[in-house]
């Protein structure tokens, strides 16, 4: 079982498990979400950059009607998305408390493991603002174990040697099974239609009825190039480098805010031993990872399947035994 | 609560949807949590996880896929014990069912020209990948076992003769062998998703999925073949209606406040009914004994329980992924134990590996 578990899930090596043997190191991005603005230069360089079409009716109302927030969540037609969330100050009470607990010692250490003592959070927030405005910048994670590259079935999605996940679009036939397998709502299958230039003509999408996500701008990095949307943020909110740089530069962050009292900060997707195996993709949050359309605990469904495939199997079995067993005790009609 | 005096000319405030926001109070956590209990929250009640992109074709596939493998066995039972009636009107359902399953796949496909890359790989992390083999697989078996039975009258004799007698056990054989992994596989098709009620799922939907698809084949044999000949069938039909609802119920008690998509909507009238017709099905085929009409009946309501329940499944599931209460309430409870275990994935973690994990490890 050493093979499945090693391929499934846990801490690993992604670039060494797909035998890639160039020596590149992976790729990541840190989005630091406490210096974001909400700009959304990243959503439009990203966009120009990959040609990803406006959002269409298909995607749902142009305007949501709820925030500064219209892309709503990551899509085929979205690939960086801007969160947008406003909150009064027992939220923020509330993050400064969860957050504080986190700090616990990475399994993998000599240490043994604990938590901070609990932190209650102060029955009335004194000296807190009145309101805060969270923006964060959210994309593919592109996880060390990638559910979406799992599941696909024409080895359309592909382990790069930068370790990141990527989709051909030419071979995908858009069985849209890796939509349902990502964890974190990124990838989707564009669907078919036309998009409206400015001048008022009309042309097909591009890439229609097959799943697209961000590439981690595969055609940039093998020029040697940062992504469009790190190079396009004006704040530094994302960093784009070599994923152990990316890692250390969040941790290091991390300690800088709770040593200055921030203590709602967290990180997101740093941790190897984590439910996708730590993400290519770490963030800094300031509020639980739910506040911002992320999923709390993460799982990559494929962790489960050698045991899905042992009970099909039994039940598989059970079903040809009974079926023949009942004609063989009925034997020849008489 | 009236706070302002112009409250009296507001109109009524429309019906919430209560589904999407603030279904709860109070949380069952574990009671020593160190973070103070919260409710479910989520950005702007919109969903997390992606509904797979799938149209009621899958669901069609998932019962077709069903009643093929269903059919194959009994055509393989009959061929075993010589029922020649029988034997040929199941082979014969199963090739259609099973051809009706493909173009029904190939149908949702975003773009259906490139259905042959699914044969371009096999990859067993994708349980896609191996269903485009057993589909394949069976088939081959499924359609050779038809054709000899459509062109029995021409080859009774001569080579064509000494051919098919050797071919037919092996078509027998080989739609018998590829009729179970048939059946089976497609739960773990929705198993291995983000969807968080397939993934719940896991452990029972094979159990509910291979008795559903022999309940279909047995109803659809009863209802094409003379009372005569399906004895077997009958009490076939019976075990695996039995079977369905004892699985379903599990299934239901292993979910519990999970399946509440289970509960509601259109996957809810298809749940009910899809019980009423099996058990139903079930206990009609055990009575029927020499009665056609009565048997036909018992088998069609087996075939319609089991699309019921296919339908019921897949609703729940689209409608456990379009919530994300369904998505962030369990993971919130896994998500303290995991931290205090270190595998949260909000902590900073320890050491990445690099290189190969798997030939360090002792
Ligand atoms: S976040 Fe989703 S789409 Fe991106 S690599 Fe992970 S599983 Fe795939
Ligand atoms: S890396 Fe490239 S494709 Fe990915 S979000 Fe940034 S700009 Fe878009
Ligand atoms: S991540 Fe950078 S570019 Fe994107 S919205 Fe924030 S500040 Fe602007």
């Amino acid at each position: 079982m050493g093979f499945w578990r090693n391929q499934l899930s846990g801490p690993t090596d992604p670039i060494a498990d797909a035998n890639w043997t160039q020596g590149e190191s992976r790729k990541g991005f840190f989005t630091d979400t406490s210096i974001c603005i909400g700009c959304k230069a990243c959503e439009v360089a990203c966009k120009e950059w990959n040609r990803v079409p406006a959002r269409t009716d298909a995607d749902g109302p142009a305007w949501q009607g709820s925030s500064y927030d219209n892309s709503g969540h990551l899509g085929a037609n979205t690939w960086r998305h801007v969160a947008f969330i406003e909150q009064g100050p027992d939220q923020l009470a509330r993050a400064k408390a969860s957050g504080a607990v986190l700090l616990g010692m990475p399994k993998r250490t000599a240490e043994p493991t604990r938590l901070a003592e609990p932190v209650e959070a102060p029955a009335e927030p004194v000296g807190l603002p009145a309101v805060r405005w969270l923006m964060s910048s959210d994309v593919c994670k592109h996880c060390t174990h990638a559910g979406c590259l799992d599941v696909c079935p024409t080895g359309a999605l592909f382990r790069s040697e930068y370790g990141t996940v990527v989709v051909q679009a030419d071979v995908c036939n858009g069985c849209g099974y890796c939509v349902a397998a990502c964890p974190f709502g990124v990838i989707e299958r564009r669907e078919k239609g036309v998009v409206e230039i400015g001048d008022g003509t009309q042309q097909p999408v591009p890439n229609g009825g097959v799943a697209q996500k961000c590439t981690l701008c595969y055609d940039r990095l093998r020029d040697g190039q940062t992504p469009a949307c790190a190079q396009t943020c004006p704040t530094t909110s994302i960093s784009f480098g070599d994923h152990s740089d990316m890692v250390a530069k969040a941790r290091a962050r991390l300690a800088t805010l709770h040593e200055q009292g921030h203590t709602e900060a967290r990180l997101y997707g740093a941790n190897p031993d984590d439910g996708v195996g730590g993400t290519g993709s770490v963030f800094l949050l300031m509020d639980e990872p739910e506040a911002y359309g992320l999923p709390p605990d993460p799982v990559v469904t494929t962790r489960d399947l050698p045991r899905m495939f042992t009970l099909a199997g039994m039940a598989g079995t059970a079903m040809i035994g009974v079926a023949l067993g009942v004609f063989a005790a009925f034997g020849r009609p008489s | 609560m009236t706070t302002s005096p112009f409250d009296a000319d507001r109109p009524p405030k429309p019906p919430r949807d209560g589904r999407r926001r603030r279904r709860r109070a109070g949380r069952r956590g574990d009671p020593n949590a160190t973070v103070p209990d919260a409710e479910f929250r989520s950005y702007y009640g919109r969903p997390i996880v992606k509904q797979a992109p799938w149209g009621h074709e899958i669901a069609y596939y998932l019962f077709l896929g069903g009643l093929a493998a269903g059919s194959g066995l009994v055509g393989a039972g009959a061929h075993l014990t010589g029922r020649p009636t029988l034997r040929r009107n199941a082979r014969l359902g199963a090739l259609a069912s099973v051809g009706l399953g493909g173009v029904a796949l190939i149908a949702d496909l975003g773009r259906p020209e490139r259905a042959l890359n699914m044969m371009r790989t096999a990859k067993l992390t994708s349980p896609m990948s191996v269903g485009s083999w057993i589909l394949a697989g069976f088939g081959t078996f499924a359609g050779a076992a038809a054709v000899l039975e459509v062109a029995r009258p021409l080859l009774r004799d001569g080579v064509l003769g000494r051919v098919a007698r050797v071919a037919d056990p092996l078509a027998s054989a080989g739609s018998a062998f590829f009729a179970p992994p048939l059946a089976a596989y497609t739960a773990v098709l929705l198993s291995d998703t983000a969807t968080p009620l397939w993934h719940e799922s896991h452990r029972e939907l094979p159990f509910l999925f291979v008795s559903s698809g022999l309940g279909a084949g047995c109803g659809l044999s009863l209802v094409t073949t003379a009372a005569s000949e399906t004895a077997p069938v009958r009490a076939l039909a019976a075990v695996a209606a039995a079977s369905e609802l004892v699985a379903d119920h599990l299934l239901e008690r292993r979910l519990g406040e999970e399946g509440q998509p289970l509960r509601q909507g259109h996957a809810h009238r298809y749940h009910a009914a899809a019980r009423l017709l099996t058990a139903g099905g079930g206990v009609g085929a055990l009575l029927s004994g020499r009665s056609r009409a009565l048997g036909a009946l018992a088998g069609a309501m087996l075939v319609a329980g089991s699309f019921c329940t296919r339908m019921a499944v897949f609703e729940a599931g689209q409608a456990s992924a379009s919530d994300p209460i369904y998505t962030v309430r369990p993971q919130r409870r896994r998500a303290d134990a995991k931290a205090a275990a270190g595998q949260g994935a909000t902590q900073p973690g320890g050491e990445w590996p690099t290189g190969r994990a798997r030939e360090q490890a002792p």
